[in-house]
């Protein structure tokens, strides 16, 4: 069978596998949910990490504006933010199920314009730097992030935004947000499949490769790196937007600007996958969440060692990620056809 | 006829070292010039600064008639300008056919042509030029495992890709075994007649560059030493002199 016959038929098994799930083992739906945000994750570092060659320690910022800029709308639109966060909780400020359902959409639809304004603000200043000098001028991204939103008291500072309350089950509500994160991966991977096969593909490639090479040949490398960036965060803005409301609350450190949890595990799933490729970012994203939450519910106390370790073993064993690995060891399976596919 | 490249009184510094000084040059449209001069001389420095890698201490470029001494590198090479790299690089982590496509660049920055796919007639010349560099058997390895000369050729065919107006050409031939050699000088003689680019050539291979080119610049210590026709060039003492001193 062709290694694109395969590929038809894993992204045949995935898509019933992602309809079955929450069906089949209904008290997992909102885990489900989760898994597919981190695929969203892994997908997006990927596109800069990956594709382009540049590792970005600062994604998660996007997230996190993502995820305040749905809020303040949601919000904004029928009460004052200031007053609602003000008075958290105590159910002075109530939504009809028409407004919530409003201000969710509105919300969602404002979290990647936020989201990718900053990444181009960003990127512009930013992208001019050139590999290594980029990562480390990201690294403080989420920390920063995280420190403005905590002290930002309109948003509710360091104790939070409560996001206004689903009108339905509990049931309902996990399977209702599950379904736009289902979604919002699907499309996430197709867009990506779509321009990686394109003129964006190979510019980001070349980037990787060999930037001056690309200079020479005229390229507009900044160009292409800052809208690779603002790409990113258009789908992570949107993971945001809908992560957060899934949550219920936005915690300024510990949620939307995480960066040692959501922050590190975007990185270590694309890695483990294998980054570079198309499929290795959900293949690193699904056996890395199954992990964790193994580690979380059985190692508890030691969950946090236990993931050290393995990513330690990553690091040692599948230098070059799970489908990295593969294709080493049964290159058959995969052909050149596949090498070609899966990059693109 | 006026002149394509026009380098004019080119002065390099790097700390303490003058790599260029008060160099002059000029190539017309359609000519296939030699650059040679002894390691070291500044030659490579000289293509640099022509392509605007980096800022001449003094001096002034101007290509078709447009100064382009304050321009960068891809708007230099935007107009049809390009060069290939002494080192010979390519996108080695990418097929030929990538490698090819990658080097079209969209001339347009609107997202629909940067979002856009690949033109079916990008596709038709990139195997044309692969078939002309005798690479397109080879086309769908990754250009990280061809060999150094091929990895060169691929180079050549890259830099046509775009239908530039010039090439700077640095050493294509170093590193190649003689029956590629051939094949290069005649595919880069054949770029020059059928397809129309002017060359500028470094090379420290004189049989090849007598072949080539109608016209030598020496470049010794940073300056023009000699110019003129091949054979007086390669006649001139003082040439014969830089080439011995420097050995
Ligand atoms: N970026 C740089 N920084 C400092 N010195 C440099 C730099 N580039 C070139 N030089 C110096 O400038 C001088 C000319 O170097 P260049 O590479 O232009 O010589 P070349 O004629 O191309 O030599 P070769 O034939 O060996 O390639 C050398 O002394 C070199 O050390
Ligand atoms: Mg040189």
């Amino acid at each position: 069978m062709s290694a694109r016959g395969r590929g038809r038929i894993l992204a045949a098994l995935l898509l019933a596998a992602t309809v079955a799930a929450p069906l089949v083992v209904p008290a997992l739906t909102v885990q489900f949910a989760t898994l597919w945000v981190m695929i969203i994750l892994a997908l997006t570092w990927d596109i800069l990490g990956g594709q382009m060659g540049y590792n970005s320690f600062g994604n998660v910022v996007f997230f996190g504006v993502g995820m305040y800029a749905s809020a303040i709308v949601q919000v904004g639109l029928f009460h004052d933010v200031g007053a609602y966060t003000a008075a958290s909780g105590t159910g002075v400020y109530p939504f009809t199920p028409q407004q919530y359902y409003v201000g969710l959409a509105l919300g969602i639809l404002a979290a990647p314009i936020a989201a990718v304004a900053v990444a181009a603000l960003l990127g512009t200043g930013m992208l001019g730097l050139r590999g290594h000098y980029f990562a480390i001028g990201t690294l403080g991204l989420g920390i920063a992030g995280g420190e403005f939103a905590a002290s930002w008291e309109y948003v509710g500072g360091a104790s939070g935004f409560l996001l206004p309350v689903f009108p339905g089950a509990y049931e309902t509500r996990a399977l209702f947000f599950y379904g736009l994160c289902a979604a919002l991966g699907i499309v996430t991977f197709l867009v990506l499949r779509r321009l990686y096969a394109g003129r964006f593909g190979l510019a980001l490639n070349a980037i990787r490769d060999d930037e001056d090479k690309a200079e020479a040949l005229g390229h507009h490398t900044v160009r292409n790196k800052v809208l690779a960036w603002c790409v990113s965060a258009f789908f992570v803005g949107l993971a945001g937007a809908i992560f957060g409301n899934m949550n219920g609350l936005i915690e300024p450190r510990e949620v939307a600007f995480s960066g040692a949890t959501f922050g590190v595990w975007m990185v270590l799933m694309a890695l483990l996958g294998g980054k570079g490729t198309l499929w290795g970012p959900v293949i690193g994203a699904i056996v890395f969440h199954v992990f964790k939450e193994l580690f979380w519910t059985y190692l508890l106390g030691w969950q946090r060692v236990a993931l050290g370790l393995l990513i330690v073993g990553i690091v040692l064993f599948f230098p070059l990620g799970l489908l990295g690995y593969a294709r080493e060891r049964w290159p058959s399976l995969f052909g050149r056809q596949a090498v070609e596919g899966a990059k693109r | 006829m006026t002149s394509l490249l026009e380098v004019r009184d080119a002065t390099k510094r790097f700390g303490g070292i003058v790599a260029n000084e008060g160099v002059s040059l000029s190539v017309r449209e359609g000519e296939i010039v030699g650059l040679i001069g002894p390691n070291g001389s500044g030659k490579t420095t000289l293509f640099n600064s022509i392509v605007g890698h980096h800022a001449l201490d003094a001096g002034s470029i101007r290509f078709g008639g447009r100064e382009i001494t304050e321009l960068r590198v891809p708007q230099i090479a935007r107009l049809g300008l390009l060069r290939t790299f002494q080192q010979t690089r390519v996108f080695r982590g990418m097929t030929g056919i990538e490698n090819m496509l990658a080097s079209a660049p969209p001339e347009g920055t609107g997202l629909a042509v940067m979002f856009g796919r690949s033109q079916p007639r990008e596709a038709a010349r990139a195997d044309d030029l692969l078939q002309f560099v005798g690479l397109y058997e080879k086309r769908h390895l990754r250009a990280g495992e061809l060999s150094f000369g091929q990895q060169k050729l691929l180079e050549f065919a890259m830099a046509l890709m775009r239908s530039p107006r010039m090439l700077l050409l640095d050493e294509p031939t170093a590193g190649i075994n003689p029956t590629l050699i051939n094949n290069l000088v005649d595919r880069l003689q054949r770029a020059n007649a059928e397809l129309g680019i002017t060359l500028l050539v470094i090379e420290h291979n004189m049989p090849v560059i007598m072949r080539l080119a109608r016209r030598l610049y020496c470049l010794a210590h940073g300056k023009i030493l000699a110019e003129g026709a091949p054979e007086q060039v390669q006649r001139d003492p003082r040439v014969l002199e830089a080439y011995l001193g420097a050995a």
